[in-house]
């Protein structure tokens, strides 16, 4: 695969080394010539210094045949119109965008990036999987659907617990994929009871995301 | 008509004292708020301190009921970032956007965003005096590599 990521700064450096060490084809582009020449004593000559935002320097890239655009500067407006350079003029295959503002992970969708990845979103998540509280915690939504994966914990006095999964009336759709019991991951069938203290992943859309909330913590 | 400008630079400060002088309802933003000073004594609209590029920053400027929107930042890229945003996820019907680099400017023209390249106009009013009936089609374009990239502003 042949990867063209934009910034060399911390994020772009490791991402290109990890992407060379699985066999990849990778080009970093860097604004800075003396931070292009840093990068290219550690990780050899995959280093090209200009500005990825400009269309001469994504065509000199060869941005028609990359199969994947990262653009991981730290500035989400650079990262959005490298991205759109790439997609608009030379139709690269995928473009990820790093972002800061987490509510850009939406605006960047609906303006034709591809992927987003938010440093913000993944501590959040982290944060909030650590603090208990009665409310499913999202783990993930797929991209271009409304589907999410939520997490519930079953708490003491929740009115799901001690019940079969065929007996737990869930909103349609959703679904219960994984329960979390004791260390271990449970598939479970409509005869597995849901127990106290069992962390139930489920596939649900977000309009249904409350009623599934309802049915399961009460 | 109201409009949001994006930008109190000498441009849009003065884009937001003639339009509020005209009668308009102007809102114009800036990270500094040092930045308002450029304003005319009587202007009469609001001033904003934020970043543009903030959907929350926009929504409490009232875009959803802008007439009109115009990015003029120092930054291109923060410019269309803006633009598209205030025309593509707010619908704003009128949006307009500065962007220094020529080059850009096509790409953006692409998006559906409307752009003013002071580049271009101050290199044609600068041709128009100098040598008059040379005109900007005849300087150089896209296809032309232009080796220094570093001095272009972001």
């Amino acid at each position: 695969m042949y990867v063209i990521v934009a910034g060399g700064g911390k994020v772009g450096f490791y991402l290109a080394k990890e992407l060379v060490q699985q066999g990849n084809e990778v080009l970093i582009i860097e604004q800075d010539s003396r931070r292009a020449t840093d990068i290219e004593a550690e990780l050899g000559t995959i280093v090209m210094t200009g500005d990825a935002c400009e269309t001469t320097t994504l065509r000199d890239a060869g941005a028609e045949r990359a199969d994947l655009v990262a653009a991981v500067t730290g500035d989400d407006e650079d990262n959005l119109v490298i991205c759109q350079v790439a997609k608009v003029r030379f139709h690269a295959g995928r473009t990820i965008a790093r972002i800061n503002n987490p509510k850009n992970a939406d605006i960047f969708n609906r303006l034709g990036i591809d992927d987003t990845v938010s440093a913000t979103d993944v501590v959040l998540s982290v944060i909030e999987q650590e603090i208990p509280q009665k409310h499913l915690v999202p783990i993930l939504r797929l991209r271009n659907t409304d589907v999410e994966i939520v997490e519930a914990k079953i708490e003491e006095g929740s009115a799901v617990a001690g019940h079969r999964l065929k007996d737990v009336d869930l909103p349609d759709p959703s679904t219960i994929a994984v329960i979390l019991r004791e260390g271990t991951a449970i598939f479970p069938t409509m005869d597995t009871p849901i127990l106290i203290g069992d962390e139930l992943v489920a596939f649900t859309t977000s309009q249904n995301e409350g009623a599934l909330r309802q049915a399961l913590l009460g | 008509m109201f409009v949001m400008i994006m930008g109190c630079g000498r441009v849009g400060a003065r884009v937001a004292s003639l339009l509020s002088r005209a009668g308009h309802e102007v809102t114009i933003l800036d990270t500094n708020s040092n930045a308002f000073r450029r304003l005319d004594p009587d202007f009469t609209g609001t001033t904003l301190v934020g970043n543009g590029v903030d959907v929350d920053v926009l929504r409490r400027a009232g875009i959803e009921r802008a007439d009109a929107f115009a990015a003029a930042t120092q930054g291109d890229n923060r410019n269309v970032m803006a633009a598209q945003v205030a025309r593509h996820i707010f619908g704003v019907p009128k949006v307009v956007s500065r962007i220094y680099d020529p080059l850009r400017q096509e790409t953006f023209e692409m998006l559906g965003i409307e752009t003013i390249s002071p580049t271009v106009i101050g290199a044609e009013s600068f041709l128009e005096r100098l040598a008059p009936g040379l005109t900007g089609d005849q300087a150089p374009r896209e296809s032309q590599d232009y080796p220094d990239t570093a001095a272009t502003p972001r």
